[in-house]
């Protein structure tokens, strides 16, 4: 079942990184023919794109150490056995605290939002997780941090977790009153 | 070289040397993992990379003002918002992205809602999210993550 899932996890990146080469392959072209007909703006494309590379490329690799090392030594159930049961502040932080850990893009977070909410856990914090995976990412952080700069990122952090909170709250009471409007049958 | 980079690389070494103390095998695995995620995400880093480069060298900064600059109002935000909910790319693409939009002309309003939509709408997972958490539940999210990031970049607009 686990093998299963994989092999189809990787023939989807492969897919994925030939549809990536293929779009790559197409402005490569794009830019040749333009650079071509526009002598003059060689310089600035080919210096700009030179220093955007020089800084990702000097970060990159960092990151997805990091990434690696999250994936490998923070075991998926963690979550779960954590979340499912906290509540409160204490509950609010540890979702996005949980959430904001370095652990592969959005769509993975999905079944294990859905197993929380099997499991019990508050709405409220399987959105604050949810959302927390999303926007709050600590290598997501860190390269905020190199491109956009500190008083930027720091300060998007604080607004960000403020209203996912917010929301997160809202979303939680919504689902409550049209769950308690659906009729008694669905509270009980 | 500028501090951040130091800083990021530090902690990854550090990291990974803690990691091989505590587990060689599993170091040695997340190590793979590491390169098999960078080859992954290379092509895409060229794509943004080239097309940062025509971005800044053929639009110039009046244009791009024009359309996401301080004066072009709340349409121009919504505009991009509703780009970065669409957007499908990594998240750690899109700040460089941003910051050749800001240097570019866009204003912070603008960048700040384009990263946000990106990062916590996902147009092109939302099969999946309700799949796995229903409609409303994943309606909810997405619709008023998209009004939030919003009122972020207004804010972040108003105080930077």
């Amino acid at each position: 079942m686990k093998r299963q899932e994989k092999q189809k996890d990787e023939r989807k990146a492969k897919k994925g990184i030939i549809r990536d080469l293929i779009i790559l392959g197409i402005i490569l072209a794009v830019t040749v023919v333009l650079l071509i007909e526009f002598p003059d703006r060689r310089e600035p494309v080919i210096a700009t794109s030179w220093d955007f590379f020089l800084e990702m490329i000097l970060i990159l690799p960092a990151v997805m150490v990091l990434l690696g090392l999250f994936a490998v030594f923070v075991p998926k159930n963690m979550v779960v056995k954590y979340l499912g049961k906290t509540s409160g502040i204490k509950g609010i932080f540890l979702a996005i605290l949980i959430g904001a850990l370095p652990t592969g893009p959005l769509y993975i977070a999905f079944p294990i939002a859905a197993t929380l909410l099997k499991k019990g856990a508050r709405i409220s914090n399987v959105i604050l997780f949810l959302s927390a995976w999303a926007c709050i990412k600590i290598p997501q952080e860190m390269v905020e941090l190199q491109f956009l700069g500190l008083q930027f990122m720091i300060t998007r952090l604080i607004l960000t977790v403020i209203f996912v909170i917010i929301m997160a709250l809202i979303i939680e009471w919504i689902m409550k009153w049209s769950e308690n409007k659906g009729g008694v049958k669905n509270a009980v | 070289m500028d501090v951040t980079v130091i800083v990021i690389n530090a902690i990854a070494i550090i990291s990974f040397l803690i990691a091989l103390l505590k587990d060689k095998e599993k170091a040695k695995k997340s190590l793979l993992i590491a390169g098999k995620s960078f080859i992954r995400i290379l092509p895409m880093m060229f794509i943004i990379i080239i097309v940062i480069g025509l971005l800044l060298g053929f639009v110039p900064p009046e244009e791009i003002s024009k359309f996401i600059g301080n004066q072009s109002g709340i349409v121009g935000v919504l505009l991009v918002g509703v780009v970065g909910a669409i957007m499908h790319i990594p998240a750690l693409l899109s700040f460089p992205l941003a910051a050749s939009l800001l240097e570019g002309g866009a204003s912070v309003t603008a960048v700040a809602a384009f990263i946000t939509t990106l990062t916590m709408i996902g147009v092109v997972t939302l099969p999946l999210e309700i799949k796995e958490l229903g409609k409303k539940m994943a309606l909810l999210r997405n619709g008023i993550s998209f009004v939030i990031a919003i009122i972020i970049a207004f804010i972040m607009g108003t105080i930077l």
